[in-house]
């Protein structure tokens, strides 16, 4: 991979001049996990998509990639930010390092940079968007980058362009992929599942023509309500089967049931956010990635009940459905990356359906 | 869950003495204990028996007992407090052992006492092998092969099952005390034997070696409700096979990916709730380097050096929180005292790196053995943050003070390339930078991976800073390539030496070009929150976040890692002058590296900048936060040591200045000053080689005392008594030179007497006299002091307080000044003189009740002694014994000779008070570990200039019914003077010899004075290391000897089991 200088430039004007690797420009919502390993993982998450990643922990790339790692077939975001790259990894289960894995999934990556710097801009300032730039591109062209209209319908993009099976448990799950993770759909057959996956534009009808045991609505990237026929969909779902969602599913059970989702100032990305569950009366570490959440005050008028806030600054985690069999949650119970101790959510989802 | 209600006071129990495997990481933990109950309204009493702890301050517990650590002992205590609860998780392995032993006698439950924290069930299936095995099978987590052992044939038969290399743990011991690995049937005999006798029940575990897999280590804070969340992991380098304690290890985990990371995670959790741990939990892991392989290898359900580590890591404060789990707070209960706004219940993320490097004590110990094994052989260490893993390594090898800014050993230059390479199999304390010399040499990662088994991610940051020495030395020096170097952690000395420039031209250059470092926070989030934690450390990045006030402050300047002579004693004076400095109104910053103490806890000073102790790194804070002026007089000699440079570099050292403590250090200044004032010194002469040594010798008269000018805790001192002798020395034990001059001064043997002083120009205040059971010549931190002194005469007493002053005016000392003096025939001498906190000056504030740093440091800030309402001159004795006594880490530490002398052997000390001097002397020897025997024999052998004195020791003894053994010369002396006694058989006479007798436990205690001469020192050496193997009391002064006799002899007839609370003692003053 060619190395150059490069710089990032955020939409308020700041400079974050480094070595820039990579054939592209990148340009998109910055944003920042602070995960201080699994960096492979966050980079095949779709939820990922068109965003511009900073690692906050500083040595990337120590231990090196392996396919076994991908959560999809691709890495989705438009640009990486790390402290150092590392191109000598050094783990038994290394099969390419991550400048190659950059490289090969055209990833740009800015390195060298003061990651602590820019992260706590972003949190002071909220997510800004920005470009990483070779140093000597002209004003005018990063000033078109950035202004260009904010990505909308990202899920259109990462979701599965085609029907298709996996597992052959007992319970038969039909997923609706709005970007999901491979260790959801590993997890779910974990669980004795026998799992169809559907676009995210498959009709309520098409789904239910399979006769599922329960349904799954997945992960995904972007803002919830760009996802209006997902939603509507879901309507015509609610109550025909048991359904669990996580993350952005989470969030468009709730459109569809009428409550309101709003953008966090910079999103909870990491993992190591405590969850506190309040029907199970514990504390889960968890993996999150969301930048948006369910409106509290918008839940007022649903029957619905809060199974779990966040620790840090209270906002919903988890949602009980109580006119239909649905239950939800904003963080990832499947981690990779991320602590474990969350499998209790997909064997919840096995016995409804086993009782439903 | 609200806080346990019915709990009003708690006994904590302290981790007593700083030896090896234990050091000042319980000071740490023990105060944030203390004070996070205090904060609850908790009252709490304390016992700790070591007197150079904050912990132990009036003001930390409302009851502090400065006590032998001992079940009898504590037993009085709890029948006199009554305490609700016990808390012994915060004490290292010898609380969580006293707290089994009270349980298991009884005592806990016949005086209602409930413990707190993790329950004695749940300790035992951690420390108990076969409990724990037993628990770790129930949740399929996989140990090695192993078999509990209490015999060396049971040994023998396990490894003709399994093979070797088996490893040798004995059970209930700390820092992993006579353990080991053994490759052959002999070294199994061996180390099984020794740990045995170690092991508090007799007990060893063997197991199969996983030597070379990666070592991990996970901390866990579980609390009632069964919250549980890992604080931090950690990797050592130096794969399994060193003892973590003596590991460089880095945090967070380097070459583990997610899936790793998870799995030992999920596996330490697993663990800590099924052992239902209260509070905080340790769980390291073998993972082996080429599978998903792993093997539990130890769970300390306890805070441990680790804990502290792993704490000022991530600025997540364990102990705290463990006190608080420990009084039924849950987790998410507790603030996050760095956010201020979450909880205690998440899991910290960094955003830099961390390195711990031990500290190890081969520069005192020459003749050790270097060889890094199971058995802990450091005394303390460093700990570097950073962005970057070569930065933190160069930071943390700038922190250890052992006259290397760089990774670089010159001695290793004069090895040949294969020599390199023969040295790389040693698993020792250099061999870090054996690796960098082979990087030098050209020998390639690959080759030095399969010899120390080494992480490659590893080797190829040692490589990274070879290769930038390399460009450094062939490449114009442009900025952009000194920012590299900068941000690589090269010290400007270290580039300046490349370039053939000074560390200040290079100073300049970066300041030209606007390389300056940048100071980022430690706040345990990676920078998602706002966070209020003053914990900042440096880097060379774009963005400096520390804003600068304009109030008045000061630096504090730190004193480094734990090392023998410069004990946790220099961070009890550094801590309380910040509070002195914060009642004066300043702004007070702290730079320091060690991350076991108090002054690095973020909420000691306003500010702390956790950095090397060089003056580059200084000189950046203070050019940075413009305070006022840097106290050095604090840190020991780390911090002395910076004060000239910095002087010269113009800033202002607050207190006595510079001219002051150079006066005292500089022989020939120091000479002038005592002609000057009139008082006299031991005579003596410079010398600069062989022939000048012999003449000095002659003109002063022998015995005489002989080491390097500026030494160091008594480095390469001794006392010589011939010609022979002494040209022995000058070319063997020193190199003298133009430069480096020797002193030879006349050895005058008499009592040993200490003073610490304060003066604030004008007046000075001395808060005690101490007085030496040993006589000069036992260096003074290995020798038994006395506060009140028991045999000056008044004329002598008045003539120490004339000479203080004398001496304190004379150098215009501002702040501590510590003398010591021999007194012989009523004659007063001066021997040395410290314008600086000494390591009595916490012994001597806890006993006189004068908090002497504070008041030392306003006289330094200009507020006179009077004007602090306190009155000059020496204080009225009181009606009670202090006696501190020495501790040392022998049975750590094969191949070093016992025998005190010149040089400072001991690790730390521990202080016991009596109204009873006799029983005060007692306790002391209790508490540091001497188990007096009441009965049985006592082995006599000693020096020929001794035979007389030990006679009278000896009749003595044998009055108290002792039986009295000797060797040859020895017997036949005291069997001439009429004592009954049994001649043993020497070494040379065949066995059954002493060494047999020793063994067998035929003999209770032993004195042996060193004697001169290649064979019989050889036969002393044997008898005394035997002693330490078998935890028997050597004693190897005339004068702790005939004392313990005086002990024996008045406790006869009285109570030796008598406590008493600091804040019990009636003050005089």
């Amino acid at each position: 991979m060619r190395k150059i200088k490069g710089k990032l430039v955020l939409k308020d004007g700041s400079v974050f001049e480094g070595d820039l690797y990579g054939n592209r420009a990148a340009s998109g919502e910055v944003v920042f996990t602070t995960g201080m390993s699994g960096y492979q993982e966050t980079l095949t998450d779709p939820s990922f998509c068109e965003q511009i990643v900073v690692l906050t922990y500083p040595l990337v790339g120590n231990y090196g990639c392996n396919k076994m790692f991908d959560q999809s077939d691709k890495c989705w975001y438009q640009g990486l930010v790390v402290g150092e790259l590392c191109d000598e990894p050094s783990n038994w289960r290394s099969e390419e390092s991550l400048p190659a894995f950059l490289n090969r999934n055209d990833i740009p990556v800015l390195t060298g940079i003061d990651t602590r710097a820019l992260t706590r801009k972003i949190r002071s300032h909220g997510t800004l968007k920005g470009v990483i730039v070779p140093s000597d591109l002209p004003k005018a062209e990063i000033d078109a980058l950035l202004c260009a209209a904010d990505v909308h319908d990202q899920v259109a993009k990462v979701t599965t362009p085609a029907i298709y099976t996996m597992g052959s448990g007992k319970h038969h799950v039909a997923v609706i992929d709005l970007g999901i993770k491979r260790h959801i759909l590993n997890s779910l057959a974990y669980f004795d599942g026998r799992l169809t996956v559907f676009p995210a534009s498959a009709m309520a009808e098409e789904i239910l023509a399979v006769q599922p045991d329960g349904i799954f609505l997945s992960n995904g990237p972007g803002d919830p309500k760009d996802l209006t026929f997902v939603a509507e969909n879901l309507k015509k779902l609610m109550g025909k089967k048991p359904i669990f969602g996580i993350c952005m599913g989470h969030q468009v059970m709730a459109l569809a049931n009428g409550a309101d989702t709003f953008k966090l100032p910079f999103g909870h990305r990491g993992i190591n956010h405590p969850v506190r569950d309040i029907a199970e009366q514990k504390i889960v570490i968890s993996s999150q990635n969301h930048g948006y959440v369910v409106d509290e005050a918008s839940l007022k008028k649903i029957n619905v009940e809060i199974t779990s806030v966040s620790l840090n600054d209270g906002t919903i985690e988890g949602l009980k459905y109580l006119d239909h069999p649905t239950f939800t949650v904003q963080y990832h119970p499947e981690a990779s990356p991320g602590p474990s101790g969350h499998e209790y959510l997909f064997e919840r989802f096995t016995k409804m359906m086993e009782e439903f | 869950m609200p806080k346990k209600t019915n709990i009003k006071k708690v006994l904590v129990i302290g981790s007593g003495p700083i030896i090896i495997g234990q050091a000042a990481e319980f000071d740490y933990a023990g105060t944030q204990a203390c004070r996070g109950l205090k904060e609850e309204g908790i009252e709490v009493v304390l016992v700790n028996s070591n007197p150079a702890t904050i912990m132990t301050d009036v003001h930390i517990a409302d009851r502090v007992y400065v006590e032998p650590l001992n079940v009898e002992f504590l037993e009085t205590v709890i029948r006199k407090e009554s305490p609700d609860a016990l808390l012994a998780t915060l004490g290292g392995q010898v609380g969580l052992n006293l707290a089994i032993d009270l349980y298991e006698k009884g005592i806990l439950a016949q005086y209602n006492v409930e413990l707190l924290g993790t329950q004695i069930e749940s300790i035992k299936r951690a420390e108990d092998r076969e409990l724990f095995k037993e628990t770790m099978e129930n949740l399929n987590q996989p140990i090695p092969e192993s078999a509990i052992v209490e015999t060396v044939s049971a040994a023998k038969e396990f490894a003709a099952k399994v093979g070797f290399p088996l490893i040798v743990r004995p059970a209930y011991t700390l820092g992993g005390t006579g353990g080991g690995i053994a490759e052959t049937e002999e070294e199994l005999d061996e180390i099984v034997n020794k740990g045995l006798k170690y092991s508090l029940i007799g007990q060893a575990l063997i197991e199969r070696s996983v030597a070379g897999w990666k070592e991990i280590e996970y901390e866990v804070v579980r609390d009632a409700a069964d919250n549980c969340v890992t604080i931090c992991n950690m990797e050592n380098l130096d794969p399994v096979g060193v003892h973590t304690g003596d590991s460089i290890v880095v945090a967070p985990c380097q070459t583990l990916n997610d899936r790793e990371v998870q799995m030992l995670r999920t596996a330490a959790i697993d663990i800590v709730r099924e052992l239902k741990v209260e509070g905080a939990c340790n769980v390291q892991f073998a993972l082996d380097t080429v599978s998903e392989k792993y093997i539990v290898i130890e769970v300390n359900p306890r805070v441990s050096r680790s804990s502290a580590l792993a704490s000022k890591a991530t600025g997540y404060p364990i102990a705290k929180v463990a006190s608080k789990i420990a009084v039924g707070y849950t987790l998410d209960e507790i603030q996050n005292a760095v956010t201020k706004k979450t909880t205690a219940c998440f899991e910290p993320t960094l955003d830099y790196v961390v390195l711990k490097i031990p500290r190890w004590p081969f520069d005192k110990f020459v003749a050790a053995d270097r060889t890094l094994g199971t058995q802990m052989k450091a005394t303390g260490e460093v700990m570097s943050i950073e962005r970057n893993l070569e930065a933190a390594i160069l930071k943390s090898i700038r922190s250890l003070e052992i006259g290397l800014v760089h990774l670089e050993m010159p001695e290793l230059k004069t090895l040949s390339d294969a020599e390199i390479e023969e040295k790389l199999i040693l698993v020792d304390d250099e061999r870090f930078f054996v690796i960098a010399e082979a990087f030098r040499r050209n020998i390639s990662i690959a080759t030095v991976n399969k010899i120390t088994k080494i992480n490659n991610f590893f080797l190829r940051k040692v490589h990274n800073i070879v290769d930038m020495e390399r460009t450094l030395k062939t490449k114009e020096l442009s900025k952009d390539l000194l920012r590299k170097a900068k941000k690589m952690g090269f010290a400007d000395s270290v580039i300046g030496g490349y370039i053939g420039q000074d560390e200040f031209a290079v100073r300049n250059l970066r300041k030209e070009y606007g390389i300056v470092p940048t100071y980022k926070m430690v706040d345990t989030c990676a920078a998602e929150f706002e966070a209020y934690t003053p914990y900042y450390y440096s880097t060379y990045e774009q963005e400096d976040e520390v804003v600068v006030t304009d109030k008045k402050k000061v630096v504090v300047l730190g004193s480094g890692p734990i090392r023998i002579g410069q004990g946790v004693e220099f961070d009890y004076c550094s801590v309380h002058s910040v509070w002195a400095l914060q009642e004066l109104g300043y702004e007070t910053i702290i730079i320091n590296n060690n991350p076991e103490t108090v002054s690095t806890d973020f909420d000691t000073a306003d500010r702390l900048y956790f950095e090397p102790l060089t003056l580059e790194d200084v000189l950046n804070i203070i050019e940075k936060e413009k305070p006022e002026g840097v106290i050095v007089q604090f840190g020991g000699q780390t911090a002395i040591n910076l004060a000239g440079p910095l002087d010269n570099c113009g800033i202002k050292i607050l207190g006595s200045s510079v001219d002051s403590i150079d006066s005292a250090e500089d022989r020939e200044r120091f000479d002038a000053l005592l002609t000057k004032v009139n008082i006299p010194r031991p005579k003596g002469h410079t010398v600069y080689d062989v022939l000048g040594a012999l003449k000095a010798a002659a003109d002063v008269g022998y015995p005489v005392m002989v080491r390097p000018s500026y030494v160091l805790g008594g480095r390469a001192m001794e006392i010589v008594y011939s010609d022979e002798e002494l040209k022995y020395y000058m070319t063997n034990a020193v190199k003298a030179s133009k430069e480096h001059p020797v002193l030879v001064d006349h050895y005058l043997m008499g009592t040993e007497v200490e003073v610490d002083a304060i003066c604030d120009g004008k007046d000075v205040l001395i808060p005690g006299i101490m007085e030496h059971v040993e006589r000069a010549g036992v260096h003074s931190g290995d020798s038994i002091a006395v506060y009140p002194p028991r045999t000056l005469s008044e004329q002598v007493i008045k003539t120490i307080i004339d000479y203080t002053n004398r001496l304190a005016l004379g150098l215009e000392v501002h702040g501590m000044i510590n003398i010591q003096f021999i007194v012989r025939d009523n004659q007063l001498y001066v021997i040395e003189v410290n314008p600086r906190s000494s390591r009595t000056v916490p012994f001597l504030s806890k006993v006189t009740g004068i908090a002497m740093v504070d008041v030392a440091t306003k006289a330094a800030m200009g507020v006179g002694i009077r004007a602090q309402g306190l009155k000059p001159g020496l204080g009225y004795f009181p009606d009670y014994y202090s006696v501190k006594a020495p501790v040392f880490s022998f049975n750590k530490m094969s191949d070093v000779d016992i025998t005190l002398g010149p040089e400072m052997k001991s690790t730390g000390e521990v202080m016991c008070i009596d109204y009873q001097y006799s029983r005060a002397l007692y306790k002391a020897c209790i508490a540091s570990g001497i188990n007096i025997p009441h009965e049985g024999s006592i082995l006599i052998t000693v020096a020929d200039q001794d035979k007389e004195e030990a006679t009278e020791i000896a009749a003595g003894f044998a009055d108290l019914g002792y039986n009295i053994i000797a060797t040859g010369g020895t017997a036949q002396f005291l069997a001439s003077k009429g004592i009954a006694v049994k001649t043993a058989t020497k070494l040379s006479e065949g066995s059954p010899n002493i060494l047999d007798d020793i063994k067998q436990g035929r003999i209770a205690m032993v004195i042996n004075t060193l004697t001169h001469g290649r064979d019989v020192a050889r036969d002393g050496f044997q008898i005394r290391r035997s002693t330490v193997e078998h935890a028997i009391p050597c004693l190897t002064s005339i004068d702790t000897a005939r004392e313990l006799h005086h002990v024996m002899s008045a406790m006869r007839r009285r109570r030796m089991v008598s406590t008493i609370a600091l804040q019990d003692l009636a003050w005089e003053g």
